[in-house]
């Protein structure tokens, strides 16, 4: 067990958690910021995707000794008000069904459209592909995510 | 045309007008997208609204609390229920604040989701849910102007006279309340729907979006402990357990040995995973241990077994296939699935003396009450169930074992605890869709006429893997569906569009190569066995032959069928929870490669109630049915799953998605369900493109581990 300082959504958090915990558990079980899903545990879904210096980050394998100072932002931090453009194309185009992986979906997209704010619909499939989606909705992900590229 | 609409149904027995109160963990109504004003919190105006049935309140300030009985795992019915009751009270939908209903069997009949049956089920009930309270509003309206109810319209949540505004819903409250609902409700004509029909946002978009706690893994109670659960290889029983190891994990408190499970307990999850890994377990047989060549053996043995259960015979069977000019036989094979929804199993449970609270997500709540209950030998009534949105259910959540063993556990603890399944867990746990082969064989006149119809269904622990009196039975002389159940320790579960989720694949792409033998278009050849079904019928009809030519004829027209000579197309067509869905899948060469690059769909599922909500139950099942018959595959080795997790177990991704063109025909039917009928035909209209567009015929899921489809090197890619 080690005490670690987390910076999490622009706050500062201490957890006293072993080394090997992935950051996953550190924010459902230690900070109560449960819009991280678990779903694989090994890297393959997508569904616990963060941004760490926003970059997207698939928190479920990242031990926490390995977050350091990193600037740590979740689904919750996002946006203050649920108003960041592809949470706001998310509602337009309706994207969920059962919406677990929606989070780790929207975090993704959000980083990518950061880095490539004008992307071509193969990039964007390039980029979402690594998320899964169990409901099948990749054809309103796509849609959002390009809907996000022209209102940021 | 108004319809009258009889209202002594339990549901509205309880009109009264007391205010509501109650237990609504969680949930609360915060939409991003519309500018509601929100001046009043949940809590305030649950407290002040009147009562008006089991599925509406509405409070002096006007706001509108419409309850939601049935767990939402996808299919957006938390929205459209709702959406249903807005539109017969005529309601300002910008008012309306929803909330998902704990199990209450005394309110609420069929509080499930599954057979993609609560909105054919609750269809009536809820329009009558908004028609009796707009019914009581606009009488206590009438009494306080002294005018005939007649006299008075409704819109948007305001009664008027001579169409001026004379009352808010939130003015008639108090009065309405306590009048004396009628047994007899006019309901709205459908071409007066405002609400229905159009693309209303999801209720929840807000919550699911910025992260707030919604589903079962989200809930955290004070005093909790974590659990979770090593179960034991199909037909294996504990022998010892070592669990020093498991022990030694810092965070671990308890390690129990209960019913051939394992649990370690703890205060977070992640030391739980830890110390699970750290059990030494040996196990012992306890009945036969398979592996998945066992089952392709047994498959092989029972396909020529003497002995079969008859499910349905029509004519002289014997006697045609002999007199046949030629007889067509192919065999099927689907693998089990895990349903994988993305949110792993989990429930909590606390047992409190003869009091037990349950929370999580379940299909069943109704079940796991029950199944608790005759566990702990606690009366029913003294358990509740908190429904916690569902991450995707696909079936696997109408069981109840995640919930018993959550509530045994607490008991055994004392504790209230939380168990969480790994996603290892989840799918090597067992209830999956069954594995199945299939014999069809088709005899054929000399004039290409299909006299003579077999299916054998052998499944594992599949129930009957065949559906006797759907298509093509009755369109027939001579038929024979034969079944033959495999009992195997590997346990199996309804799995969306149960049967027919495989049946429809091996039976439509079966079809096409008898219509390919009898040197008929597929779509032609459909078409010809509906209207011998129609016009001379064999034996009973269990299906509407009107509404599956229907579909048959939209897809046709929608697809271009047969039109182009570049698109090589694949057609199916299945009955399945009362609606008809017709697809043709279209696969372009492109550099010498074929492309699959489009699915044409077109659904009968009656009235489309939330168009955003069907076009996704549409998209999603064909995607479903799509990358199951393409990509997925559990195999056995000594009674465990060789695929644990999603790096072997291959789910279908955005690149491998076609275009998905969604069409409906309207055929003035009240809903009829739509949360699986758009799975089954999609397997069969890819594996007939696949054959139209490289003559090879693939035969077994999923397709690409089979030999003759590596060689095609199929592409997919949207237009």
């Amino acid at each position: 067990m080690a005490n670690y300082n987390l910076k999490i959504n622009g706050q500062s958090h201490q957890v006293e958690v072993d080394d090997d915990t992935p950051l996953l558990w550190v924010l459902r079980d230690h900070l109560g910021l449960v819009g991280t899903k678990f779903s694989c545990g090994i890297a393959q879904c997508g569904a616990c995707t963060v941004h760490i210096n926003g970059e997207a980050t698939f928190s479920c394998t990242l031990p926490v000794s390995s977050v350091g100072s990193s600037e740590v932002t979740t689904i919750e931090g996002l946006s203050k008000d649920g108003d960041h453009p592809v949470q706001k194309a998310w509602n337009e185009i309706d994207v969920a069904q059962c919406g677990y992986c929606q989070a780790g979906q929207i975090m993704n997209a959000a980083a990518f459209l950061k880095k490539n704010p004008k992307p071509t619909l193969e990039e964007i499939e390039n980029a979402m592909n690594r998320n899964l989606c169990r409901c099948g909705t990749y054809h309103k992900i796509r849609e959002a995510v390009a809907l996000a590229a022209k209102i940021i | 045309m108004e319809k009258l609409m009889k209202t002594n149904r339990r549901d509205f027995l309880k009109v009264a007008a007391t205010a509501t109160g109650g237990l609504f963990i969680g949930f609360y109504w915060s939409g991003c997208d519309s500018p509601k004003m929100q001046v009043l919190t949940d809590e305030e105006v649950l407290s002040q609204a009147f009562n008006f049935n089991a599925y509406l309140s509405i409070s002096p300030t006007g706001d509108i609390v419409i309850y939601s009985p049935n767990p939402e795992l996808g299919q957006n019915i938390i929205t459209s229920f709702p959406m249903i009751v807005a539109e017969e009270l005529d309601a300002d939908w910008a008012k309306v604040r929803v909330f998902q209903a704990p199990l209450d069997n005394e309110k609420y009949d069929r509080q499930l989701t599954g057979g993609s049956g609560a909105m054919p089920h609750s269809w009536e009930r809820l329009r009558k849910a908004g028609a009796t309270a707009k019914f009581l509003l606009v009488q206590a309206a009438a009494t306080k102007l002294g005018v005939d109810a007649s006299e008075l319209t409704t819109s948007n949540g305001e009664v008027l006279h001579n169409g001026k505004k004379k009352f808010g819903y939130g003015e008639l409250v108090s009065d309405a309340s306590k009048l004396t609902a009628p047994d007899e409700v006019p309901l709205k004509d459908s071409k007066d729907f405002k609400i229905i029909g159009t693309p209303v946002k999801n209720v929840k978009n807000n919550e699911m979006f910025t992260g707030k706690p919604l589903f079962g893994l989200d809930f955290y109670r004070e005093g909790m402990v974590h659990a979770m659960i090593q179960r034991p290889p199909f037909g294996m029983k504990i022998k010892s357990v070592d669990d020093t190891g498991a022990r030694s994990v810092p965070g671990v408190t308890d390690v129990i040995v209960f019913k051939n499970n394992v649990a370690v307990v703890g205060n977070s999850t992640w030391p739980l995973m830890k110390a699970k890994r750290q059990l030494r377990i040996e196990y012992e047989p306890d009945g036969p241990i398979e592996s998945s060549f066992d089952h392709d053996r047994i498959f092989k043995e029972l396909l020529d077994s003497k002995n079969a259960q008859v499910m349905r015979k029509d004519g002289d069977v014997d006697a045609a296939f002999k007199n046949a000019a030629q007889v067509i036989t192919s065999e099927y094979q689907c693998p089990f699935l895990s349903h994988s929804p993305m949110e792993p199993q989990n429930f909590f449970a606390h047992v409190k003396g003869d009091k037990v609270e349950l929370v999580g997500p379940t299909q069943t709540p109704e079940r796991a009450r029950m199944e608790t209950a005759q566990l702990l030998g606690i009366p029913k009534e003294n358990i509740t169930v908190e429904i916690t949105r569902l991450g995707g259910g696909f079936g696997r959540r109408l069981r109840a074992d995640f919930v018993v063993e959550a509530a045994e556990l607490s008991k055994l603890l004392d504790k209230p605890v939380k168990v969480t399944w790994s996603r290892e867990d989840d799918m090597t746990g067992g209830a999956y869709r069954p594995a199945v082969r299939y014999r069809f064989q088709a005899a054929l006149d000399d004039q290409g006429n299909m006299v003579g119809y077999k299916l054998r269904g052998v499944g594992i622990n599949a129930g009957n893997s065949t559906r006797e009196n759907n298509f093509p039975s009755g369109s027939v002389d001579n038929l024979l569906i034969e079944n033959i159940d495999y009992k195997s320790p590997i346990t199996t579960n309804a799995w969306r569009a149960p049967i027919t989720n495989f049946l429809a694949y091996a039976e439509q792409s079966f079809l096409d190569e008898v219509a390919l033998a009898a040197k008929k278009d597929p779509v032609k050849f459909r078409l010809d066995l509906l209207a011998r079904a129609k016009n001379n019928p064999v034996g009973e009809i269990h299906y509407d032959i009107d509404r599956m030519k229907g579909v048959i004829e939209t897809v046709a027209e929608k697809s271009n069928w047969g039109k182009s000579k570049e698109l090589m197309q694949g057609f199916s067509v299945y009955f399945s929870h009362r609606s008809y869905v017709a697809q043709v899948a279209d696969i372009i060469m492109e550099n010498g490669q074929p492309v699959l690059k489009k699915i044409t769909a077109a659904t009968d599922c009656g009235v489309v109630v939330h168009p955003t909500g069907a076009n996704h139950q549409v998209r999603g099942g064909i995607v479903d049915g799509m990358g199951h018959a393409m990509f997925t595959n559990m195999t056995f080795e000594n009674g465990l799953p060789k695929q644990r997790n999603f790096d072997s177990y291959r789910l279908i991704r955005m690149k491998e998605v076609p275009e998905i063109d969604v069409h409906y025909v309207d055929s003035g039917y009240d809903p009829t369900g739509l949360g699986e009928p758009a799975l089954p035909p999609t397997g069969g209209a890819i594996a007939n493109a696949i054959f139209a567009a490289t003559g090879k015929r693939i035969r077994t899921q999923p397709f690409i581990e089979q030999k003759e489809f590596s060689e095609i090197r199929l592409q997919i890619r949207r237009a």
